[in-house]
């Protein structure tokens, strides 16, 4: 008897530890599809044209050559691209999570007439693709005079939906007392949310700054629509042009491209939990 | 949701005077810009859908003809059946992988930290940048893509985007590329609500890897996987990016999609009118699927 439980407890173990090690091998095999469309561009932007197509595959250049980063950052305008779309990612993710913290102040911890009802309208706002209201909202920008201004991306990006709804739930987990407290020591509600909320949701805003800031930083659409000007080009605008421009100069392409993934790799590399909560989060929303 | 019980228990509430203006100062910032960039337009797009609105001359109102032309439009049902085409295997495809990466990362082999990293990357990419790095490697003579496929024997490799028969393949090939990692995070979220009891129980019991996945995640997992399905679906009708990046909607009319439909007679031609009819009708279509998740909440998932 105990012979053949024994029997059975290994021939489990060893049916568990094969088909642990197929698995392995599968998700290596995923995670080299994942990986490799990066690898190749990384590789190529320090190849010459002519060496980038060849097969098999020399995934090590030999001689890495540095001429095409040297010319995204000197003869094409990448730098300015690159200031440009760090400077509106700033402002936008800064305004956000201004608005956006207040008024998720205000829905969890503040009561007033009607505070519901506007909460159930900003949330159906999430609902709304951007893409079916992009033309009148293009309409209402260039009679504000924003029209290939900056401002017509900086403004309308100013507040999220999606920010307040998550601030808001992490507001709702901090306990009331604590903005009671507040109020009997004569503190007004926005030094209550200055000094004491707001210092306690450093998670929530650390998420909504890198979503937005990543977010910021991949629009696309929205940039084309509006920036015209290149003074004012975003980096995704940049990139997109500046392969029509240079259509067979691969490596040139692959380099410029390496560098507008670099913030987004920091950001990746620095952030990641942060990401992974807020993409979690946007899960619960159901 | 439980701001609705507070509001149905009959207890009156007495706002405090400086609760309420403050209430309404702190909202004030976001409400302006709602109103203003979400709000209006939308009111605004029925209306504009409405008339000839082209950017310069007067807006005169036509009633339903945008309508009744965008229905007989021959470029605009190519590019919805395209897009339904683009949704039909989009999102089974990304369903599904990103679901057997959850279960596979949820198992806590050796490296699983790392899988999960190098999976999600791809979606904080650019899609511009990974629309330009795939048109590369899906270049039908010298890209990587087809040398490998003829070193391995296929003499015949697909001219992916040159071709109209596999452009729009290639471009759903990198939409579930792009998109897995990012399902399978929120899979993660819903498979830790999973209690662990159940498994050990059933390990008990002698069932099977297969039998567990099918009688315990798979029901107890539904929930996450039907707003996954909504999710991908509404997303599905939003394509642009990569189809401007790889194809811009080619060859001939291939790839053309709704929103790529939208940018070309909104912004192209300035056929605003003309473009909102077109809008409206993606909104249409977002809403009824909406709708469909509120209703199907609480009809269909075993909770």
């Amino acid at each position: 008897m105990d012979n053949v439980t024994e029997n059975m407890k290994t021939g489990r173990k060893i049916r568990r530890e094969l088909s642990n090690i197929i698995l392995f091998a599968v998700l290596l095999l995923v995670a080299f599809i994942m990986v490799v469309p990066f690898v190749w561009m990384i590789s190529a932007s320090f190849k010459n044209n002519n060496e980038i197509f060849l097969y098999p595959i020399r995934w090590i250049p030999n001689p890495i050559r540095l001429k095409n980063y040297v010319a995204v950052w000197t003869e094409i305008p990448f730098l300015k691209y690159f200031t440009n779309t760090l400077i509106y990612s700033v402002i936008v993710t800064a305004g956000q999570i201004f608005t956006c913290s207040l008024a998720a102040y205000a829905f969890s911890k503040l009561r007033f007439p009607g505070r519901d009802a506007i909460f159930m309208v900003y949330l159906a706002t999430m609902m709304v693709p951007w893409h079916a209201i992009m033309i009148p909202q293009f309409m209402i920008n260039k009679s504000l005079g924003l029209y290939n201004k900056p401002g017509a991306i900086i403004v309308m990006n100013l507040v999220s939906a999606f920010g307040i709804f998550l601030l808001r739930q992490f507001m709702m987990g901090i306990p009331d007392d604590l903005c009671e407290a507040g109020r009997i020591d004569g503190c007004s509600e926005f030094s209550n949310f200055s000094k004491i909320m707001f210092p306690l949701c450093g998670p929530g805003v650390a998420t909504l700054t890198v979503f937005e800031f990543t977010f910021m930083w991949n629009d696309y659409l929205a940039p084309m629509i509006y920036l015209d000007d290149d003074r004012y080009k975003t980096i995704q605008l940049g990139l997109a042009g500046f392969r029509s421009l240079y259509k067979t100069d691969y490596g040139l392409i692959m380099a410029g491209t390496v560098c507008s993934l670099i913030p987004i790799l920091v950001i990746y590399c620095a952030a990641q939990k942060y990401l992974i909560e807020g993409v979690a989060f946007s899960g619960l929303k159901g | 949701m439980d701001n609705k019980k507070t509001r149905t228990s009959k207890v009156k509430i007495k706002y405090r005077r400086s609760e309420v203006i403050s209430g309404y100062l702190f909202i004030l910032p976001s409400l302006i810009i709602f109103v203003t960039f979400m709000i209006i337009p939308i009111f605004m797009g029925l209306y504009i859908s409405l008339t000839d609105y082209d950017g310069f001359k007067t807006m005169n109102f036509i009633g339903l003809k945008n309508y009744a032309d965008m229905f007989k439009d021959s470029y605009f049902q190519v590019s919805f059946k395209n897009n339904i085409l683009y949704t039909l295997f989009t999102v089974p495809g990304t369903l599904i992988l990103s679901l057997l990466l959850a279960v596979a990362v949820n198992k806590g082999i050796k490296g699983s930290p790392v899988f999960k990293t190098v999976f999600f990357f791809p979606y904080i990419t650019s899609m511009v940048a990974v629309g330009i790095i795939w048109t590369l490697l899906f270049n039908p003579t010298v890209g990587p893509i087809n040398s490998f496929l003829k070193s391995v024997g296929i003499s015949n490799p697909p001219g992916w985007l040159l071709s109209t028969k596999s452009a729009l393949p290639a471009v759903m090939i990198v939409t579930i590329w792009k998109w897995a990692g990012y399902y399978m995070i929120i899979f993660l979220a819903g498979l830790q609500g999973i209690p662990k009891q159940l498994y050990e129980a059933s390990e008990v019991d002698g069932a099977s890897g297969i039998t567990r996945f099918f009688h315990i995640t798979l029901p107890l997992l539904s929930p996450t996987t039907f707003l996954i399905l909504i999710l991908l679906i509404i997303n599905s009708f939003q394509v642009f990016d990569l189809i401007n990046i790889m194809t811009e909607g080619g060859p001939g009319r291939a790839t053309n999609v709704l929103v790529y439909r939208i940018y070309q007679e909104g912004f192209k031609y300035m056929h605003f009118g003309y473009a909102s009819a077109e809008a409206y009708f993606l909104f249409a279509i977002i809403l009824i699927i909406t709708g469909i998740q509120f209703w199907g909440q609480k009809k269909w998932v075993v909770y």
